[in-house]
């Protein structure tokens, strides 16, 4: 794994000139954006000004200015955030594993995640992108930012989205065999309600059975649930619930892990874009630039945090 | 009328709950001590074949494969108790691990396929037994927990139901396995 002051060389030596030349992108685009949008927006107001007796006409005309504002907006941008993901984030992904290969409009498939059982709720609505996969030692990972939202009908008719998982959704082939699942899911009931906490949880009837591990930290964050209590405990030995323990509060958000046929799944939830670029934030700055590297260590060092290179055993 | 059946029948129901729950996690024990059975029987399966491809390479090391052999012959025999069984195969896991150590010293060994296949499934066996051994654990405790606990423990005293003990590791295990020791024959 890189650290820090590596990337900080990485980033002074071969990120600096495409920085430069995505910065001036970067300004030519935010200046269209203002020269198209200031004049655009004063028309709409004397437009709306002018009509203002003809009724509603007036709202329907700001109304109507908000999609063509967000039209603009994603046109004009487009082809800076594209150039910057070509040009930036591979760069850093490269630099942290040569062997990983970034596409940047792909994402996990929907079959991956509904596989990994972690939410009980079906997509009707998933979308993703910045897609990392590949090898890390003898691992294969894959994983992408996820947003997974469902659909919800009111007394009205009218449709509402509710995002379930806003985040980093990874998949990796795990180093023992099973072939069973276990469901790791951070613990809510037990930490509001204590033992009764554990009580209800093992009357939740929409998972399989519960499994009450030996660890009390792990099980203060956790609980997990599994169709075999020895094939649970033979994947999640006690060295890997320290290291969940340690990797949970390291990355210090929201942690769903599940063990599915031989393969680990981790979701982690940011609810914030990831690895996406501002475009009224300079590029100058090392800050945000650091911030990508992390997002994307974090995701590559589970490998790393959770031993998945050790293969000692018949897998 | 009704009230005379709430009288009796709540308590009723709440005795043949406590009841139910006393059976099931009894089993739950029993049932977890057989899936340790299994997955050493899984590792008895094993040790032939890891005897007979290391012999011909591990001429110093004859008695330590002859005491594992000899261990295994005792352990599928049959007609065990419990407690010899567990006993047996922690003497089984400490020559094993022992074995695998002195594997260091013989090159050819380390680099033949077949050997390291055996060692990665007995790596696998030894991982499962130990997770077997902590299910086990965990229904133990959940069943002393019940016998102990009101209002399940009056039932249980009534069942003649007494607590079970724990698997411990025991402190010979605990310790590195000393090789020296191990080979001294």
């Amino acid at each position: 794994m890189r650290n820090l002051e590596e990337f900080r060389e990485f980033y002074h030596q071969s990120l600096m000139p495409d920085l430069v030349e995505l910065e001036e992108q970067r300004q030519e685009a935010v200046q269209k954006l203002l020269t198209t949008l200031i004049p655009a927006l004063a028309l709409t107001v004397i437009l709306a000004f002018l009509l203002r007796s003809w009724g509603d006409v007036p709202l329907y005309i700001l109304f109507l200015s908000i999609p063509l504002t967000i039209f603009i907006f994603h046109s004009y941008t487009k082809n800076y955030i594209n150039d910057f993901k070509e040009r930036v984030i591979r760069k850093i992904v490269a630099f942290i594993d040569t062997h990983l290969k970034y596409t940047k409009q792909d994402y996990i498939p929907k079959m991956d995640f509904q596989r990994s059982k972690i939410f009980l709720q079906s997509p009707d609505c998933y979308l993703g992108d910045d897609r990392v996969s590949g090898f890390v030692g003898t691992t294969k990972i894959d994983f992408s930012e996820i947003r997974a939202q469902y659909r919800t009908r009111d007394s009205k008719g009218r449709t509402h989205y509710h995002t379930f998982f806003h985040g980093l959704f990874f998949a990796a082939d795990f180093n023992k065999n099973f072939a069973g699942r276990t469901i790791v899911l951070p613990d809510t009931a037990e930490q509001l309600f204590g033992g009764l906490g554990q009580l209800l949880q093992s009357w939740n009837m929409s998972r399989p059975q519960l499994i009450r591990l030996e660890d009390p930290e792990f099980e203060k964050l956790f609980a997990v649930y599994g169709d075999d209590q020895v094939e649970a405990r033979y994947i999640l030995s006690t060295s890997l619930m320290k290291r969940i323990v340690d990797f949970k509060k390291a990355a210090n958000r929201t942690l769903y892990l599940s063990f599915v046929d031989s393969y680990v799944y981790v979701a982690i939830a940011y609810g914030r874009n990831l690895l996406e670029p501002s475009i009224f934030k300079t590029l100058l700055a090392f800050g945000p630039i650091q911030q990508y590297f992390e997002d994307l260590q974090v995701a590559i060092g589970i490998v790393e945090d959770l031993n998945l290179n050790t293969r000692i055993w018949s897998k | 009328m009704g009230f005379m059946i709430a009288v009796i029948g709540i308590p009723l129901l709440l005795v043949i709950v406590f009841y139910n729950s006393l059976i099931g996690k009894k089993n739950q024990v029993n049932n977890a001590f057989a899936s340790i059975d299994t997955l050493l029987k899984k590792r008895y399966d094993l040790i032939p074949n890891l005897i007979a491809s290391v012999q011909n390479y591990m001429q110093h090391e004859r008695g330590v494969l002859n005491d594992i052999t000899a261990l295994r012959t005792k352990a599928v025999s049959g007609q065990l108790s419990d407690d010899d069984k567990v006993n047996l195969n922690n003497q089984i896991s400490k020559k094993l691990a022992g074995l695998f150590v002195a594997v260091e010293n013989y090159p050819d060994l380390k680099a033949n396929q077949n050997f390291l296949q055996l060692q990665a499934a007995l790596n696998e066996v030894e991982e499962q037994i130990s997770a077997a051994r902590r299910a086990y654990n965990a229904s133990v405790t959940d069943y002393n927990n019940a016998i102990e606990m009101f209002p399940t423990n009056i039932l249980a005293s009534a069942m003649n139901y007494a607590p079970k003990n724990l698997f411990e590791i025991e402190d010979n295990e605990r310790k590195n396995v000393d090789v020296k020791e191990l080979f001294r024959k």
